[in-house]
């Protein structure tokens, strides 16, 4: 399969790309570790002395005047528990819609199957901040979806959903939902539905069959679709800032305000950047780990 | 097939309905957002009759000049990182697919996936400090460096997965026949990449287009793209220009989609001739 | 792909090169948001050929940090409150401006010309001038609403429906003024309990933001919002029934200044633009727009007849307001930890 047609060539043709993120990316971002490290001056700006207080402030309570003995500050561990459980909360909802819309779709004939995917294509297509913003205006407490239900006579006073968990929650879902559908459906459109009729020969019920023999050989595709939307969710910025009314903080929103707000303290805003990506590195690992296991059983198998 | 069992193994009660509860939840802002677009009332959220009246604002009133300039910018930084993106990514994908094997090709990949891995914050900040502390300046520059980075992986997957699906005795076959290997890629591997080269460039310009989080951190002075831009207006309120605005880049992306999924279907058409 | 190839390149030298094109000069101008007309942008460009550029930014921190950020030297002016006048200048990020370089110096009013921020006026010129208190929709609640409870004790039916400013210097000099206590206040005590209060008040508020002021209250996604007072008439303009509250325990005023910056990219435009601003029709445009006051002589003749009328700048005579103060580093320091564990 891997043939060497370009093999005496192939230093000159992977060059660009190593040199460009190499030095484009990589290099930036060890440079916030190295920031992560530094010394916050007076009024902004980093002075270039090492220094743990970025990672102190992360981690130690010590009083207003901050000279009381060190207790645990809970609010960034909040934070960043806040972050990771809407994510996952974002996940599973977007499995709970995804997995039967994929599901559905790949079984459709395959003239029709492509206008299915065609359809959950265009919104993942569409700018993630005007997807954000129609949702704000959507559900905003005078917005059509509260005047149309209170037209309807469901509802007497507008639901109360704008600036609140539930409406970053709603935001993270409705961002990210395609990421959940396109790999799950990729993944059924390849499974063998012999596997499911051999068990239903076998007298398994319809939802045994989905559960001990369909998800089974379709989890790579969802395990892909899991981490496409739990990656993103968990440094979401618009999701919070334009639905959840900047107060109710995730990840992403406090790294921005260290860099851009008043807050203006680099090197915690790189510490907390150096620990979003420890989480989503360890959840990358995870993810790679269940896929070598998968395949070594496979081979183990075949 | 499945009429000699009990039941229709490959149907489920319910799925369907979660398909259209998908779709709704999809499409139901977006199509309010279109609809509302086209509202004749100044108050954004009563029903005052049709009217194109802020399309019109849009392109000649007092903020037309702003978003102007700034779907300039837009629309001349994603053509710019997507082409040099999917340039970068087509050499590459020749080296990683027909570069045999060699060491370090494992890092290769996981050095091209890394701006697809790393949360987008993470890169908007790494980027910013990098480009203060290397005393870059921000502006134009800058983006367009920022996003030619973030855009190779998007533009590598699809070209990379089409390669795959070309088997190498095409041009190996050139060579034999004496072709020189730049040769054998212009005309036997290119024009067979094509249709993979061409959904790499379409995916690279829209995430280029897309992009709010990277931009927002390091565009410099006087510098706006459209993300940019209408996330300073709707923090001002969500006005019905920005949703004509919003429904003109709705419809753009349509129309690239629709053309991504053609060169798509266009190209498993011949693939089965 | 050829073509999309070379149409590309031609687009990337067409932007490459569009910065430059046309104009004399450029000005480029960092300024708070949704203030300025662009028509009197446009109007500074045409008379003196010049490219006008603006960003905007929010809150007077939000401009000192994005100057630290490496932005200085990409400006040529900004629009700082009076402390922040101050603290740029103290942090060497403002230029000077010579003493017979503005024609128009003649017409700052009187008593914009020697202020404690920049006596005599050597880096800035007055631009607007107006209060910050709240504002409190009247079909939620109907009782008084002169005080600073409202904001931080507030009755059943505005709690957890009130948007702050994301100001740190507004919200602390406000959280001052409704315990009575002075502004950098060092004692230890008095510190800790505006820390408590406004710990205790964080509840009931729903949102931080400067921008989202006015759409809030217009909205009806917030029923109490601290705002300015221009920019709360301009919601009231847009239907929000609300009344602009002056507290008996007091109010902030403010004026906001044009700066020369230090290492301005366009030095002699910003200067032009300086004295564009000091002719009293003009700063009269920026006074209708964003309805605050200028610091110009006769500039009365321009102004829209409604300005003088409006509740929002008529304080009762029996309130009085205060400027913000700009603190010593250890004060600051308190108020910074304040201020992050308000908003974490």
């Amino acid at each position: 399969m891997a043939s060497g047609t370009f093999t005496p060539v192939r230093k000159w043709l992977l060059l660009p790309t190593w040199v460009t993120i190499g030095f484009f990316l990589l290099l930036p971002i060890l440079l916030v570790v190295v920031y992560s490290f530094l010394t916050k001056e007076f009024r902004g700006g980093v002075d270039w002395t090492f220094s743990l207080d970025a990672y102190d402030q992360f981690m130690f309570d010590r009083g207003l005047f901050g000279d009381e003995a060190p207790s645990i500050e809970w609010t960034y561990i909040t934070i960043f528990f806040r972050s990771i459980v809407q994510a996952l909360i974002a996940t599973l909802f977007c499995l709970i819609i995804g997995f039967p819309t994929a599901y559905f779709i790949a079984t459709r004939p395959a003239s029709s199957r492509s206008i299915w995917v065609f359809l959950i294509t265009v919104p993942y297509w569409v700018n993630l901040l005007i997807r954000t913003v129609s949702m704000k205006f959507l559900i905003r407490d005078n917005g059509p979806m509260n005047q149309g239900l209170m037209a309807l006579g469901l509802i007497d006073t507008p639901i109360h959903l704008i600036n609140t968990n539930i409406a970053v929650q709603l935001g993270l879902f409705y961002s990210y939902l395609p990421f959940m559908v396109l790999p799950i459906y990729a993944s059924v459109e390849r499974y063998n539905f012999a596997l499911s009729e051999a068990a239903a020969d076998l007298y398994a019920s319809r939802w045994t069959i989905l559960r001990e023999v369909l998800i089974p050989s379709v989890k790579p595709g969802i395990i892909a679709g899991c981490i496409l939307v739990f990656v993103p969710s968990l440094g979401a910025f618009l999701a919070p800032d334009l639905l959840g009314g900047a107060k109710t903080f995730m990840i992403g929103s406090l790294i921005e305000e260290q860099f851009k707000g008043t807050a203006g303290n680099w090197p915690f805003g790189a510490a907390c950047a150096v620990i979003l990506l420890t989480l989503v590195l360890m959840a990358l690992t995870l993810y790679a780990r269940a896929q070598s296991k998968e395949r070594a059983q496979e081979q183990r198998a075949g | 097939m499945g009429q000699k069992h009990r039941f229709n193994v490959r149907h489920y009660t319910g799925f369907s309905f979660m398909t259209i509860v998908c779709l709704l939840i999809l499409y139901l802002p977006l199509l309010v957002v279109l609809v509302y677009s086209f509202n004749d009332s100044l108050s954004i959220t009563r029903w005052g009759g049709f009217s194109l009246r802020w399309y019109t604002e849009l392109f000649t009133g007092v903020e037309s000049a702003k978003f102007k300039q700034a779907a300039f910018n837009s629309l001349t930084i994603a053509l710019s990182a997507g082409v040099v993106a999917t340039l970068f990514a087509t050499a590459a994908a020749i080296g990683m697919v027909r570069g045999g094997h060699f060491r370090g090709k494992t890092l290769s990949f996981g050095l091209i996936s890394i701006p697809i891995m790393v949360p987008e914050i993470v890169t908007a900040v790494a980027t910013l400090i990098f480009f203060t502390s290397i005393g870059i300046k921000l502006g134009y520059a800058s983006i367009l460096l920022a996003h030619i980075v973030f855009c190779i992986p998007f533009a590598y997957l699809p070209i990379a997965a089409r390669l795959q699906g070309i088997e190498s005795s095409f041009e190996e076959a050139a060579q034999d026949l004496y072709a020189s290997r730049w040769q054998a890629f212009r005309y036997v591997l290119m024009p067979m990449m094509a249709p993979g080269i061409l959904s790499g460039f379409l995916l690279a310009f829209i995430i280029s287009l897309d992009d709010f989080i990277i931009t927002n951190f390091i565009k410099g002075a006087g510098v706006e793209t459209l993300p940019t831009a209408i996330f300073g207006a709707v923090k001002q309120g969500i006005k019905p220009n920005i949703m004509a605005l919003s429904t003109l880049m709705l419809l753009f992306s349509i129309v690239i989609v629709t053309l991504s999924y053609l060169i798509g279907r266009s190209d498993s058409s011949k693939a089965t001739h | 792909m050829k073509r999309t190839l070379i149409t590309s390149a031609a687009a990337l030298a067409v932007a490459l090169t569009a910065g430059t094109a046309s104009a004399e000069g450029k000005l480029s101008i960092y300024h708070w948001f949704e203030y300025i007309p662009q028509e009197l942008l446009d109007k500074f460009a045409a008379e003196h050929d010049v490219e006008v550029s603006m960003d905007t930014y929010d809150s007077n921190e939000a401009l000192l940090a994005a100057l630290k950020a490496g932005k200085l030297g990409a400006y040529d002016v900004a629009v700082p409150g009076d402390y922040m006048v101050d603290i740029l200048n103290a942090e060497g990020m403002l230029d000077t401006i010579a003493e017979d370089e503005l024609a128009n110096r003649g017409n700052i009013a009187d008593e914009w010309l020697n202020v404690p921020f920049d006596d005599g006026r050597k880096h800035s010129i007055p631009y607007q001038w107006g209060s910050t208190s709240f504002s409190v929709n009247r079909d939620a609640y109907a009782g008084d609403i002169s005080t600073t409870d409202i904001l931080f004790n507030p009755p059943s039916e505005l709690a957890g429906k009130i948007n702050m400013l994301d100001s740190q210097g507004e919200v602390m000099l406000m959280a001052s003024l409704h315990l009575g206590i002075p502004q950098c206040s060092t004692d230890r005590d008095q510190l800790k309990a505006l820390d408590e209060m406004l710990q205790g008040a964080k509840g009931n508020w729903a949102s931080f933001g400067s921008d989202v002021a006015k759409d809030v209250l217009v909205s009806g996604d917030a029923s109490v919002g601290m705002i300015w007072n221009g920019f709360s008439a301009k919601a009231r303009a847009e239907g929000a029934n609300i009344e602009y509250a002056y507290p008996k325990q007091g109010y902030i005023v403010w004026m906001d200044n044009v700066v020369l910056l230090k290492d301005a990219p366009n030095r002699d435009n910003a200067i032009k633009f300086m004295d564009f601003l000091l002719e009293p029709e003009n700063i009269a445009a920026v006074s209708n727009f964003a309805q605050y006051s200028s610091g110009v002589k006769g500039d009365k003749e321009f102004l829209d007849p409604e300005l003088a009328e409006m509740p929002e700048s008529n304080p009762p005579a029996d309130v009085t307001g205060a400027f913000v103060m700009t603190c010593d580093q250890a004060t600051q320091e308190v108020y910074d930890q304040i201020w992050t564990r308000l908003r974490k």
